[in-house]
């Protein structure tokens, strides 16, 4: 191809470029700029004001303990039902797959929703364990409550994740281990957990994030009033009477860095597992 | 270990699909508000939902709005795709980077800087959110392009069309998209199926004037169960299908790279 056809294909570039730069960044550029201005200019007083205040900091608390529990009970879950998976052959693996994709759709409002019905003040069970006369002192309304339903889309996320990177670990390599006298324990432990790494590692980062960002299932649960990180962005942005949209910013930029420091750190993370593999 | 790992995979199974089953009961029951089973079945709720104007408009909203954005996402994100994975692949880690800042700045963050920036222009608000969703699909999109393209060898079929006298256009049109489509199809329907489950940037950013299936379903939450059970019941359904349509296209494309 001559250079004028590599500039007439270029242009098709363009549209897209325009697109990421209006309806992306420059939003964000500018919300980065609005967090730290006022009226007279330059300031730091929404970061002073988010960081000094003990409410904000219980969400940023609240966000990161429930992201980091519920990732890590679904990576665990999930690691052993793909394990599972093993046991059936593959068209039986793939239809079990997309029953999970079908419920990897449903999240946010239909889902809170759905725990309502289930667990609610009303709820199938709140009512069928209240006749037997049994009181949990359950409440869906609360960090526990929040917590099941966060496990509850991280599931699916964490087995269409997972699943591609366990059967990336061929048969031969097993057969080869046990040729030569490893046990299955040791396989694992020695050969398939070491390969497995980065890429449980990137799976928990990607469901951290979705964690941390997730907004409408607390909502539609709670309206505004539990606590986390992105309710706080939300009520502050949208809040009729006390709307305080550079406050929001700021939240919104330290939300994000949290998201770049994890995003960094598990590419950190595999990264070094990987030279470490290379060494052996 | 192994009868223990397979008591884990049917709890899952239990757990994802318990709330599914029992929304749908709720979706068909009468009365349910004593007794552990419903007292009766009835197709009212349902019923009561199709009829209503409310709920047709939304729904209408919805599939315009995330069928609009996955519509230019294929006009104007799919091309430069193209033209990237299959002439100028140094180009491709910038893409890649894109995908990553669009996970690490969900659409609470995204809400944010899309309100302080457009609120004070003429620029439409939904127009705003649509060309966020746009962008939101983009990890689809492109991961769904770029595979189908690896697949059939893009670049090879361009140059072999090309050296047998069709012109790029045609070479593109004749040749290389109907052997992408079916890929091309899946991450449509994918990107599809997210955006019509999106809240957040909807509801903050628009509200009520738009009121798409997800507002919709918000105000009536509180107000009345069996018509929000109606009403997650049709959105289950209808990710259901495209589910299952997305399943059988991917199987088919896999069985014609086989032979």
């Amino acid at each position: 191809m001559n250079m004028s056809g590599k500039k007439g294909v270029l242009l098709i570039l363009v549209p897209f470029a325009l697109l990421m730069t209006f309806f992306f960044l420059v939003p964000l550029i500018h919300m980065l700029i609005s967090s730290f201005s006022n009226s007279d200019g330059f300031t730091f007083e929404h970061y002073q004001e988010a960081l000094s205040s003990s409410y904000i900091l219980q969400g940023f608390k609240n966000s990161f303990a429930l992201s980091v529990v519920s990732a890590f009970i679904a990576l665990v879950v999930s690691l052993l039902g793909v394990y599972a998976m093993t046991n059936f052959s593959e068209p039986v693996r793939e239809r079990l797959l997309i029953l999970s994709n079908l419920t990897s759709n449903f999240s946010g409002v239909p889902l809170a929703f759905a725990f309502i019905v289930l667990l609610g003040n009303s709820g199938l069970f709140t009512l069928a364990l209240d006749s037997f006369g049994w009181d949990l002192s359950f409440s869906l309304y609360s960090w526990s409550g929040l917590l099941l339903i966060y496990i509850y889309f991280q599931l699916p996320l964490s087995i269409m994740l997972l699943y591609p990177i366990y059967y990336g670990i061929q048969q031969q390599w097993k057969d080869a281990a046990a040729l030569l006298g490893a046990s299955r324990l040791m396989f694992w432990g020695k050969i398939g957990l070491p390969i497995l790494l980065p890429g449980i590692a990137g799976t928990f980062t990607i469901l951290f994030a979705n964690a941390m960002g997730a907004y409408a299932s607390a909502y539609a649960l709670t309206g505004s009033n539990y606590n986390l990180a992105a309710i706080r962005i939300g009520s502050l942005i949208s809040g009729d009477i006390f709307a305080q949209p550079e406050l929001a910013s700021a939240i919104a930029v330290l939300l994000g860095v949290i998201m770049i420091i994890g995003m960094l750190l598990s590419e950190w993370l595999i990264k070094k597992t990987r030279k470490d593999l290379s060494k052996r | 270990m192994k009868k223990f790992t397979i008591v884990i995979l049917i709890l899952i199974g239990i757990y994802l699909a318990l709330p599914i089953l029992a929304t749908a009961l709720y979706a068909f029951s009468t009365e349910w508000n004593k007794t552990i089973l419903p007292e009766g079945l009835t197709f009212e709720w349902i019923r009561t939902l199709f009829q209503d104007a409310r709920f047709i408009e939304a729904f209408g909203r919805s599939v315009l709005l995330s069928g609009g954005a996955v519509f230019i996402s294929i006009m104007f994100i799919v091309p430069a795709i193209f033209v990237i994975v299959l002439y100028f692949p140094s180009l491709e880690k910038w893409f890649q980077a894109s995908i990553v800042m669009v996970y690490a700045f969900p659409g609470i963050i995204l809400s944010v800087g899309i309100i302080r920036f457009y609120s004070g222009t003429s620029l439409p608000m939904i127009l705003a959110v649509m060309g966020v969703y746009v962008i939101s699909v983009l990890p689809f999109m492109y991961q769904g392009t770029r595979n189908s393209l690896r697949n059939v060898q893009g670049r090879q079929l361009m140059d072999a069309a090309e050296l047998l006298g069709a012109s790029k256009m045609d070479a593109f049109r004749k040749v290389l998209l109907p052997s992408v489509y079916p890929g091309l199809f899946v991450s449509s329907l994918l990107s599809f199926s997210v955006l019509f489950g999106e809240f957040v940037l909807i509801n903050l950013v628009v509200g009520s004037q738009f009121e798409t299936v997800q507002i919709y379903l918000m105000t009536k939450l509180s107000t009345s169960g069996h018509i929000a059970s109606a009403i997650v019941f049709v959105y289950i359904v209808l990710m259901g299908i495209l589910t299952l349509v997305m399943a059988t296209l991917t199987k088919k494309a896999k069985g014609m790279k086989r032979t």
